[in-house]
Order: C-alpha cells, then sequence, then structure tokens
C-alpha cells in the first residue's frame, strides 16, 4: 500500500475515534446537570415535548470504553495502513500457525506410514482406517464409497485393472492420473455402418454373445485393422495403455449391444485426475495401500 | 444548545451525515481501487476464454453461485479440503465476482481438475447417480441446449473496455469459438479452470 492510502485511511480512522470521543466531551459540557429533571427542551411540535435530560451514565461510559479498546485494537491489530500492528497479526500467519500445529499433531502419524512398502501397509489396520476415510473424502465421488464404482469409473474391489494393480502401478496412477482415450471407430475413422454391426458382434462373441454369428465372423477382420493396436489380437487388453479386456466380464460402460455400439461409434474418454500436490506423499502412500487391500 | 444548529439547519444536517456514512466507504473500499493486491492478476491468470465466459454466464444464469462459494478462507479445515487459499488478484477479471455467501454445496474456488469432464458431465445430467446423498438439483436441459453465440462478442467487449486485456482478435474469434456448443461443454470448460492458477494446492 501507498504512503498515500496508509495516511488516508489512519486519518480517517483515528479522526472518526477521537471525533466521537470530543463529540461525546462536547455536549456533555453543556448539560447544566447531571441530575434528571422535568425540564424540556423548550421545543413542543403537535403537543409532543422533549426532556433536556444528561445521557444515561452506563450509556456514556460504555461508549468510551468502545473508544478505548477500538484505539487499544488499532493498536495490537494491523488497522491503520501499513502499520503491522504491536502483535504482527495476519490472517496469512494464523493460517501458518494452524498449519504447523497440525503437521505437529499428524504428521508423525502419516510419517510412520509413509515409509511403509504398500504391501505391508495393507495389513496394518491403523493405516488402512486412515486410508479409508481419506478414500472417503477424495476418491469416493466417483468410485463410490464402497469402491465398487459405476459406469465409466472403475470398481477398484475386483481383480481386473485397467493400468495394473500393482503397488507401483497404483501409486502412479494416484500421483499422476490417467487420460484414457478410446478413438472413436478405434484407428479406422472410414469405419462403415455394416462394419460397425459386424465388430460388435466380434467383441461380443468374445464372451459367446454375439447376436449375429455371421457378422461376428465377419468382424474379426475389421478388428484386426480397426482395435488390435490397443485391445491387441486377442481382445485381452493392454495395461501399458489402458486398453480393457474384452473377453472377461469387467465392462466399464456398458456390455449389451448398444453400449458397445456407441462405444465403438463415438470412443470413450476418460480421465483420473492427479492427487500428487493435492495430498501428501505419505496420504498417497496409505490411500495406494487402502486400494491395494480392497482386492488382495 | 448546540445541537439545535444542526437540527433545524437541513443542509448541513445532510452533509454531516453524509461525511458520517462514508467513513467506512473511504477507509474499507476506496484505497481498494488503487491497491496493487486487489489490482494485479496472479502470475499466470488469463482471461476466460470465449467459452469459459458463456460457462460463466450459465452458471450465472442457473444460480450457482446460491448454493455454492468460490473463496476459500485461510483455515486449515478449508485448504485441507479445498486447496490454497483464495488470493484477491485471482478475482481481477471476474465481473462480477462469484465469491457467493452461502455453501449450500460444497466450495468450488478450485474445482478445476479436480474431477473428469465425464464425471461433470455425468453429475450435472443427474447429481444422484455419482453422489446418491447429493441434494443438488439436475440439470438435463444443459445437455440439449445450445449456447446462444450472438453476444459473445458483446460480452467480451464490454470486458474490454472494462480493462480485462483481450485483444481484437481474440474479440472477433469469439463467436465462431462458441458457435454449436451445446451449453454443458460451456459449463464444464468453466469448471474445469476454476482456481487453476495456483498450482500449489497444498
Amino acid at each position: 500500500m501507498s504512503t498515500f492510502w496508509s495516511i488516508w485511511i489512519s486519518v480517517i480512522v483515528l479522526g472518526t475515534v477521537f471525533g466521537c470521543v470530543w463529540l461525546l466531551w462536547a455536549t456533555r459540557k453543556n448539560q447544566t446537570t447531571d441530575v434528571e429533571t422535568d425540564r424540556t427542551m423548550g421545543h413542543s411540535f403537535d403537543g409532543i415535548e422533549e426532556y433536556d435530560n444528561p445521557l444515561p451514565k452506563w450509556w456514556f461510559y460504555l461508549f468510551m470504553a468502545t473508544c478505548v479498546f477500538s484505539l487499544g485494537y488499532l493498536a495490537l491489530y494491523p488497522g491503520l495502513g501499513n502499520y503491522k500492528g504491536l502483535l504482527g497479526w495476519t490472517s496469512h500467519n494464523q493460517w501458518e500457525a494452524e498449519v504447523a500445529e497440525a503437521e505437529e499433531k499428524y504428521g508423525e502419524i502419516y510419517a510412520q506410514y509413509g515409509q511403509t512398502p504398500v504391501e505391508e501397509l495393507a495389513t496394518n489396520e491403523d493405516a488402512l482406517k486412515i486410508g479409508q476415510r481419506l478414500f472417503a473424502n477424495n476418491c469416493a465421488v466417483c468410485h463410490g464409497s464402497a469402491a465398487r464404482g459405476q459406469v465409466g469409473f472403475p470398481n477398484l474391489t475386483d481383480d481386473d485393472w485397467l493400468y495394473g494393480g500393482t503397488p507401483e502401478k497404483i501409486l502412479e496412477t494416484l500421483h499422476n492420473g490417467r487420460m484414457g482415450n478410446m478413438p472413436a471407430k478405434g484407428v479406422m475413422p472410414g469405419m462403415t455402418n455394416e462394419q460397425v454391426d459386424q465388430v460388435v458382434n466380434y467383441v461380443l462373441s468374445f464372451s459367446g454373445r454375439e447376436k449375429d454369428a455371421a457378422a461376428a465372423e465377419a468382424g474379426a477382420g475389421v478388428f484386426a485393422q480397426a482395435c488390435v493396436a490397443c485391445h491387441g489380437p486377442d481382445g485381452k487388453g493392454n495395461q501399458a495403455m489402458g486398453a480393457p479386456n474384452l473377453t472377461d466380464n469387467t465392462w466399464l460402460y456398458g456390455s449389451t449391444y448398444d453400449w458397445i455400439k456407441e462405444t465403438v461409434m463415438n470412443g470413450r474418454q476418460n480421465q483420473m485426475p492427479a492427487q500428487a500436490g493435492r495430498l501428501s506423499e505419505d496420504q498417497i502412500q496409505i490411500l495406494a495401500a487402502y486400494v491395494y487391500s480392497l482386492s488382495n | 444548545m448546540n445541537h439545535e444548529i444542526i437540527e433545524k439547519n437541513l443542509g448541513l444536517m445532510i452533509v454531516l451525515i453524509i461525511l458520517t456514512i462514508s467513513g467506512g466507504f473511504l477507509v474499507e473500499i476506496v484505497p481498494l481501487f488503487f491497491l496493487k493486491e486487489t489490482n494485479e492478476p496472479v502470475e499466470g491468470l488469463e482471461p476466460y476464454s470465449a467459452l469459459e465466459l458463456e460457462g460463466r454466464d450459465i452458471y450465472i444464469r442457473e444460480g450457482c453461485h446460491v448454493c455454492h462459494t468460490q473463496q476459500i478462507r485461510p483455515f486449515r479445515a478449508e485448504t485441507e479440503r479445498y486447496g490454497h487459499y483464495s488470493v484477491a488478484g485471482e478475482f481481477v477479471y471476474d465481473r462480477p465476482f462469484l465469491w457467493g455467501s452461502k455453501r449450500t454445496g460444497p466450495d468450488l474456488a478450485r474445482v478445476g481438475g479436480r474431477y473428469s469432464d465425464a464425471w461433470q458431465r455425468q453429475h450435472l445430467f443427474n447429481p444422484r447417480s455419482v453422489v446418491p446423498e447429493s441434494n443438488m438439483p439436475a440439470f438435463p436441459w444443459l445437455f440439449e441446449n445450445k449456447v446462444d453465440h450472438t453476444g459473445t462478442a458483446a460480452k467480451l467487449e464490454t470486458l474490454q473496455t472494462l480493462g480485462v486485456p483481450y485483444t481484437d482478435e481474440q474479440i472477433a474469434n469469439a463467436a465462431s469459438q462458441v458457435e454449436g456448443k451445446f451449453e454443458i461443454e460451456a459449463l464444464v470448460a468453466y469448471l474445469q479452470q476454476l482456481g487453476t492458477v495456483i498450482s500449489d494446492k497444498r
């Protein structure tokens, strides 16, 4: 704040406080008596008159006390432009003190788990209790409070992993997040509607549910062109790029003909937001252990 | 009695009343118009893109600010949940600001990037489908209505007049950037950039 504004603020604030005190003294000085009498101000409007009585003592002293309080407050806290106040208080350092206090209280608890390997931590009941709360606060909005996921958000309690379920992979997912991207019609933008029908039938045939056996057979060729790059020749997926296994019974989106057709036609974009920076390293370690414990 | 002078002189009384009640205004509000902290953007802050700006207007139209604040106070309980506390320099391009005053839902000051686009869309289409205990209303019409692009350029121009550093090129391209987009796309674009300028979330 520039000197001008600092002085501007100080002058008006102090001027107001002292102005109040002066006004009070000045009007009190004119009082002829301290006792209440029947004397009136001498004016009468519609027969209504006003007593000329002194200010009530309790009111006068209370007002004075607030003026004294305000001066004390202005001396201790920053209220006058650039003046920092004797206590040096700021909302920022109050927050820092609060955080430091919490760090002292909880930091050790987190730290003792932060160095423990995930597998070992996943057997520690206390750590898992903390992990469960961290999960409820940070992950449950997408994955659900029971971590069973929902359409578009993976179930974390089963053994099926898009990017891998080893402790390292879980940590990596938590740290950096994941960007899932299935392009529409795979790598074959010119896929005709007939070919879409064929490839959907072929995908359904992995689990023996094809609607049209002939179409499914024809779909093998389409699949080989459009889909194998990510999902592999046998449709078992590829965890390195998060391409799901199409032969198992786990589906991130729906498993019916219509759902799969929708997926093929329009592709799917999905994202797991990165947690590094949002959560501390120790917290991520504990969360990873919790997630690991859900399926191991 | 001295106060008779004031009480019987209306003009003088008006002047003194104005002086008295403007004290707070002169001290608490007027200096803010000139302070660096409140006028200079924080490093890296960009004006809203045309799409984000339209999303912001949808946010206002649907009354999101009535239930969601956009201001994280410097308390540990808030910074643990929402991220770094809000600073004045983040809001210099916000006209009007949307700090809000009531938290029926959570604070949204740093909701950008916290959830995926897919989550935001599903949540706005039907909040109960992702958060079963939510009492937020659903906004399915955002998925049917297209953004009205006819006023976009004028909005950017108005903000430019008010000091937001839009280039003439941005204004010229504004309408074409939002034309044909669904309202949900604009709103999600707005939500996904909220608070992202301060990347240190802790």
